[in-house]
């Protein structure tokens, strides 16, 4: 037979909770109880609120560019849920904040992070994160690495999750990440956030592909689409790649379909490029709503609960603002200070006459240094 | 004469490249419809259309991989690299593919393109938003590298550079897109790549800079006494540059302090100095000072003043070297 099929694949879409707030029993099963459902809810809820915060802050100057979250959030709080705290890797890019929280990430951290200091990624002791990843879609190798380490370390019940855009698979490290870690074997869990857009470019124009989720068939990664606004089938996606994971199954893709409801960053301004109306029809789907309103079916949740939990939300990030506001102004030298684990001599010069020299040396100030050969 | 920004006169160049020249391409990240993140490209794609003014996939080597693609084939293509910082994914395109294509083929292929960068700090902009690579492309062999600082030399230098046969790197000074206007002339001129600007004659030193510290340097010669004379030299191209209005003007001062934004070791600073101690060695007064970037990697923003050489330091590098 000269032409015969030599590989076969499909795409699978997962939804549990739809946007009406309607859940799907049988998907439901073994995924999570409404005790988690609310505390998810309480977690986008409350980076909600931080990220309008974050907003108004840039508008008033108190803070730099920042990327909101908005609408994203069930990506964030579904998958951190389904990962396992302090033993797992976060290799995130910047818009899954609740993530990092729940990871235990202080949330003032990424508050300092965005008002331009670098210790916002001095990510503390014991907390499995990687820094925000400004540059796209370079950061997935490094989430493909500390997967392989794990493999190599023979370390049980441990794996890793890195979150990307739309827009970061068309880099090639995006590729380069995908076929290590396909060829290694790695318990890496690939999730793309595909929000539709990369800044003014929509994923139609990204990419001439279909679907995101195809792009792993190319490592033979088991992939799967997603709503990415619904926590359920994002914590299971999650969860089942993580257990595959672990038990030696290689890495698996996750495109979760989501949309990023706000501009690109406070620097953009969306209404040059996209329509009001999809914004419109994608503000029906968001991850709040749905989520509160199944919550409200089943009963646990009512008016009440929801003027408590803002104001709650508004308190904690009154009081992650003050944090971040709060931070004593780092020193002025404080970028030589991380540039080697011993500063080099010159360096250390440039850094303790930055003040009083204006870098550069007469022979008659290089003579007051001493010029043994011990310290050179 | 229309005055316009540094963002409004390469806007306008490029309308006027596309106008007069069917092969002049532009592609990059966000350049279509959004018209660049800086606005730079703004209404091109409208008034040249979606295959002139072209919103690429997200990959810089993409886009200066296969801007070679375009050039070899005869277009001229301007990419554009977001940011400064996003050079590095399309490094290796441009250093060992574009640099590399006419040497290689002994003058059968070669890469006529000219890859728009915005570059520097004191924006307050995120990490890796406000480097300064220049030396690193002036050090590659077959790119030529540029810095207008001004509206009206980032109009001939880009001209120049389209126009140019071989792949030129073009760094707009992000801190001065906006900061202020001048006349530029509406029809097209050209500046030679690798001539420089004296902007200021003087006889008591030579400060030789580029880019966005030409506005330090003005800062830091106001608030010198009125009896300093200061020869203010804006090289405008790092590479070729000018090493003969450098050098006629140290062998006139006998001292220069260079000044960039970019760190000191292996800076462009270090090449200028270097030059000048060959060529005006028995004309010097005081050794050649160099006042830039620190030897570190450019801070967030809150410290990135604290890092940029900002007109104090530049003064303090002016007296130091005359008081020698
Ligand atoms: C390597 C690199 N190139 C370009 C940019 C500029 N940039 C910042 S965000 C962005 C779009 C990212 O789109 P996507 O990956 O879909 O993530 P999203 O912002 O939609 O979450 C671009 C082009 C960058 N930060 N890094
Ligand atoms: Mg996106």
């Amino acid at each position: 037979m000269p032409h015969r099929t030599v590989y076969e694949a499909k795409i699978e879409h997962l939804q549990i909770l739809d946007e009406d707030g309607k859940l799907d029993k049988k998907l439901a099963k073994d995924t999570l109880n409404d005790d988690q459902v609310i505390h998810l809810y309480e977690q986008m809820r409350i980076c909600r609120e931080l990220d309008e915060i974050a907003f108004k802050l840039q508008r008033s100057g108190r803070m730099g560019t920042y990327p909101q979250n908005k609408g994203q959030e069930a990506n964030a709080v579904g998958s951190a849920l389904a990962m396992k705290k302090g033993v797992d890797w976060l290799v995130p890019a910047y818009r899954e904040n609740a993530a990092l929280f729940m990871h235990g990430l202080p949330m003032h951290y990424v508050l300092v992070y965005w008002m331009g200091d670098e210790r916002g990624s001095k990510i503390p002791e014991g907390v499995n994160i990687t820094p925000l990843s400004v540059p796209i879609g370079t950061h997935m190798l490094h989430a493909t690495g500390i997967a392989w380490a794990t493999k190599v370390r023979k370390e049980k019940d441990k794996a890793v999750i890195t979150y990307f855009g739309d827009g970061a698979t068309s880099e090639g490290d995006f590729h380069g990440a995908m076929n290590f870690a396909s060829t290694m074997q790695v318990p890496c869990i690939f999730y793309c956030q595909n929000n539709q857009w990369a800044i003014s470019v929509p994923r139609e124009q990204q990419m001439n592909s279909q679907t995101v989720a195809q792009k792993a068939l190319a490592y033979d990664m088991p992939t799967l689409q997603i709503d990415g606004n619904d926590i359920f089938a994002v914590f299971k996606a999650v969860k089942d790649a993580r257990k595959r994971a672990v038990e030696g199954g290689g890495p698996s893709f996750i495109e979760a379909v989501t949309y990023r409801l706000a501009d690109h960053t406070t620097a953009d301004d969306a209404r040059r490029y996209r329509d009001p109306a999809e914004v419109e029809a994608w503000q029906a789907k968001d991850p709040l709503i749905r989520t509160r309103l199944y919550l409200e079916s089943v009963g646990k949740w009512d008016d009440k609960k929801q003027t408590e939990l803002e104001d709650r939300a508004k308190k904690i990030v009154g009081e992650v603002v003050k944090a971040a506001e709060g931070i004593e102004k780092p020193h002025p030298s404080d970028f030589f200070n991380f540039m080697y684990a011993k500063l080099p001599r010159d360096l250390a010069e440039q850094r303790d006459t930055m003040r009083t020299s204006s870098i550069g040396r007469h022979p008659e100030q290089a003579g007051l240094r001493p010029q043994t050969a011990e310290s050179r | 004469m229309p005055e316009m920004t540094l963002v409004g006169a390469i806007n306008h160049t490029l309308d006027l490249a596309l106008a007069s020249d069917p092969d002049v391409i532009i592609l990059g990240e966000d350049v279509g419809l959004n018209g660049g993140v800086f606005r730079v490209t703004d209404g091109l794609q409208a008034k040249h259309g979606k295959d002139r003014v072209v919103d690429t996939p997200l990959d810089e080597s993409g886009i200066i991989g296969s801007a070679i693609g375009l050039a070899i084939a005869g277009m001229k293509p301007v990419p554009e690299i977001q940011f400064d910082g996003f050079l590095g994914p399309a490094y290796d395109q441009l250093v060992n593919h574009a640099a590399r294509m006419r040497t290689r083929t002994r003058g059968a292929v070669t890469v006529p393109m000219t890859v728009r960068v915005p570059v520097g700090g004191g924006i307050h902009a995120p990490e890796l938003h406000s480097d300064s690579p220049e030396a690193i492309y002036a050090h590659s062999p077959g790119v030529k590298v540029v810095m207008p600082s001004t509206p009206y030399d980032a109009k001939g230098l880009l001209l120049a550079a389209i126009n140019d046969p071989d792949p030129v790197v073009f760094f707009e000074p992000k801190r001065v897109y906006r900061s202020f206007k001048e006349e530029v002339p509406e029809e097209p001129y050209e500046i030679e790549i690798g001539k420089a600007k004296v902007v200021n004659e003087g006889d008591d030193l030579t400060v030789v800079t580029w880019g966005a510290p030409v506005f330090q340097c003005l800062a830091a010669m106001d608030e010198l006494p009125e009896d300093v004379s200061i020869e203010l030299i804006d090289l405008r191209s790092i590479y070729p540059w000018d090493i003969d209005t450098v050098v006629e003007s140290v062998r006139k001062t006998g001292r220069c302090v260079v000044v960039h934004e970019a760190p000191m070791t292996a800076g462009f600073g270090a090449e200028v100095s270097s030059r000048i101690q060959e060529e005006c060695f028995l004309h010097l007064h005081a050794p050649v000072q160099r006042v830039t970037g620190f030897d570190t990697i450019m801070p967030y923003y809150k410290l990135e003043l604290e890092y940029l050489p900002e007109a104090p330091r530049i003064k303090k590098g002016i007296e130091e070297c005359l008081a020698y």
